[in-house]
């Protein structure tokens, strides 16, 4: 996947003339908003603890490998098997050979980013594995064949006569879009099936707690724990920068993820996974493995960008974002949508392939300020942009257009002449005193541009006309 | 006229060139309210559209121009909430590595005012209430609420001048402006717009009132030409105080 400026901006445009999608994205966003200020508020003080989350976080990043080697321990002693992969491509082949070891045909899953972000599904898919999302939303995307729309709705875009349809297929009866009921409950009969046949669970791992060397994982359908618990096998791929020290930690962090996301407390099910069944475990997987990866973080660890490892991963700062809340998420070209995936597929998957996400900002700073951890986007934004002009992305006539307005802009005399100029030529395209160009000279498709005004306000200013009469 | 009583006023490129009224009305009430202006003539534009894009060379030096040119005033007034920010938060930021012009940075940043800020804060002045003016709804641009925390300053003087002020739904939504932004992603931009201008025909209020030049010009661009009305906060509180 990438995202050109030619491939945002198609996208964005399909997202844009489809009125109900817009609708459904207006809402969902809405109302996350809103139900995430009233969490907050139940909170004695909700900005000190994000303050006390940020500080956590940063602390941890500054020591990570240390933190990392405690979980190794700790997890070890617990029966864990740790892998270490540095990219996409080694993590999937630690996923594809411990499947293979077990001749696993089928795999359920739950919602997990760091798996789109590797493509693990495809990857499985051609040796001859299986796998089923189970989170709900995650299901539904993937029974249609699209990326996640949204971090932490992956269907929002949806109605839900588009979901009935999709449902409908997979279990092959017909459902009526407005019993909800009997939706959700074709949707867990179908899962249900594939929870119980599966030879291996694969999950992300929302917080690593270096302390007793768990892994934290929050659903709100219970789904996370018949894939963690059903399978014989479960496999946890996690992004190295989710370790925390301790529970106080986690704690802190599982106070904030829930409230900023969806507005709830707490997610409905927050699930530990402490190492494998122990023999007295009636039920439980026999074998547990984590793997952590790399893939571009720990090269942003001392630099510019190491503040956006620090996220948490709770999808405020898409709900907020102008930019996404009428382009939508498919035009990030990248399971990281919105303003963080802006700032980390760049990073991640490389800035040429990804050039528009820089520019995909009005620099509002919503973002920044919604940010449990007051990650600093725009800054980073900012800088990406710097890069891009840098190492040339950005195509050289507009450089030279910017280069020379600057050299116009730093001569007053000159940028006189130059508008002097223009008041000259403009006339050809001015009407009623607005530009008026041939649509396909119209760099604002539509925008009724005014022209510069006849005066200037320092001609008048030298002309006297704004002399005081006091 | 004593120094304190002096103001420039920076009245940024697009006033200049595009909005020239707005800098007239600028003058004008900080006039009424007792201060001396002067225009720096040197002056052009503060950087912001190339800072923006990623042009940081070309920022910095008109970055460092304009602190040239402002440095020696003891108060300097913006109409506009987004340049200010530009000089107050990004200088000090964008001359970090130049010691010398990190400090004269900091101390212009320290002496830049946005106007409504200025008006209320620095001189307490109020506008005269009018007999009757119609409602408004207030736009809330980004740079001017979020990086300088500016947002009752324009309502009061607003209110006090008569204008009943209708709130939007979400007033500190971005208006699609962005600079650059704008002409990079078109589409995006004219859907951002458009539903800025829905949620202020929402309020009833025949005003769209903001304290940024640029902000203005886009919304004009798309709000139908019979309908709202966007004016500049400087254009509203002169006409309500005259």
């Amino acid at each position: 996947m990438t995202a050109t400026f030619p491939q945002f901006r198609q996208q964005a445009r399909i997202a844009i003339e489809d009125i109900r999608l817009q609708g459904a994205l207006d809402t969902a966003t809405g109302n996350l908003l809103g139900a995430r200020i009233q969490a907050l508020a139940e909170l004695p003080d909700s900005e000190k603890l994000r303050d006390h989350l940020k500080s956590i976080r940063s602390s941890t990043l500054a020591n990570l490998v240390r933190y990392l080697e405690i979980f190794e321990r700790n997890a070890v002693a617990a029966g864990v098997h740790i892998h270490w992969a540095s990219t996409g491509g080694d993590a999937r082949k630690i996923v594809i050979d411990i499947a293979e070891q077990h001749g696993v045909t089928l795999a359920t899953k739950s919602k997990s980013m760091t798996t789109e972000e590797i493509h693990l599904n495809d990857a499985l898919a051609a040796v001859g594995a299986e796998a089923v999302e189970t989170d709900l939303g995650e299901w539904i995307i993937q029974l249609a064949q699209e990326p996640p729309f949204h971090i932490i709705g992956p269907a929002i875009h949806k109605t839900r006569e588009q979901v009935a349809e999709l449902i409908s297929e997979a279990s092959g009866r017909s459902l009526a879009p407005d019993d909800i009921a009997m939706l959700t409950a074709e949707a867990r009969r179908v899962l249900r099936e594939k929870f119980l046949a599966a030879g291996m669970g694969i999950s992300g791992g929302n917080i690593a707690v270096a302390e007793t060397g768990s892994v934290v994982l929050v659903t709100n359908e219970g789904n996370g724990r018949l894939v963690t618990s059903a399978p014989p096998v479960h496999v946890a791929v996690i992004g190295i920068e989710k370790v925390v020290p301790t529970w106080d930690d986690a704690a802190a962090w599982l106070a904030l993820l829930a409230r900023s996301a969806t507005g709830q407390p707490l997610s409905v099910y927050t699930s530990i996974i402490s190492g494998p069944a122990r023999n007295e475990d009636p039920d439980g997987p026999r074998e547990v493995h984590v793997v952590f990866l790399d893939n571009g973080r720990s090269r942003q660890i001392g630099g510019e960008y190491e503040e956006v490892l620090q996220c948490i991963r709770c999808g405020a700062c898409l709900n907020v974002c102008p930019v996404y809340r009428e382009a939508g998420g498919h035009a990030y070209g990248s399971p990281y949508n919105g303003p963080i995936g802006s700032v980390i597929t760049p990073l991640y998957s490389g800035l040429r392939k990804y050039e528009a996400l820089p520019h995909a900002c009005s620099l509002c700073q919503a973002c920044k300020d919604i940010c449990p951890v007051r990650i600093d986007l725009p800054r980073m934004l900012l800088a990406l942009r710097e890069t891009e002009v840098r190492e040339g992305v950005i195509p050289w006539p507009e450089r030279k257009v910017e280069e020379a307005a600057a050299v116009v802009l730093a001569h007053e005399r000159l940028l006189r002449f130059v508008t002097w100029i223009f008041r000259r030529l403009q006339g050809v395209f001015l009407r009623d005193g607005r530009l008026q160009l041939p649509l396909w000279l119209d760099p604002t498709l539509g925008r009724r541009m005014p022209g510069l005004a006849q005066r200037s306000f320092r001609t008048m200013w030298q002309a006297g006309e704004l002399e005081s009469k006091e | 006229m004593t120094e304190a009583r002096r103001v420039a006023l920076f009245v940024t490129c697009l006033v200049d060139q595009v909005l020239p009224e707005v800098g007239v009305a600028t003058v004008r009430l900080l006039r009424r309210a007792g201060f001396k202006v002067e225009f720096p003539v040197a002056q052009t534009c503060c950087g912001q559209p190339f800072h923006n894009s990623g042009h940081t060379s070309e920022a910095v030096r008109l970055a460092k121009r304009t602190v040239e040119i402002l440095g020696d005033y003891p108060t300097v007034v913006l109409p506009s909430g987004s340049c200010a920010a530009m000089i107050r938060v990004e200088y000090p930021h964008l001359l970090e590595p130049w010691p010398d012009w990190h400090s004269r940075a900091q101390a212009l940043a320290a002496k830049t005012f946005e106007l409504s800020e200025f008006l209320v804060e620095q001189a307490g002045w109020m506008p005269v209430r009018a007999a009757s003016a119609p409602a408004v709804t207030y736009h809330d641009s980004c740079h001017m609420c979020r990086m300088l925390q500016l947002g009752a300053e324009p309502r009061k003087l607003l209110a006090a001048s008569g204008h009943r002020v209708n709130e939007m739904r979400e007033s500190d939504r971005c208006c699609g402006f962005g600079g650059l932004f704008s002409l990079r992603m078109p589409e995006v931009s004219n859907a951002m717009t458009t539903e800025k201008v829905a949620q202020a025909n929402e309020t009833g209020a025949p005003i769209l009132a903001s304290a940024d030049p640029g902000c203005i010009i886009q919304m004009r661009g798309l709000a139908p030409e019979d309908g709202l009305q966007i004016e500049h906060i400087a254009t509203l509180l002169e006409a309500a105080s005259r």
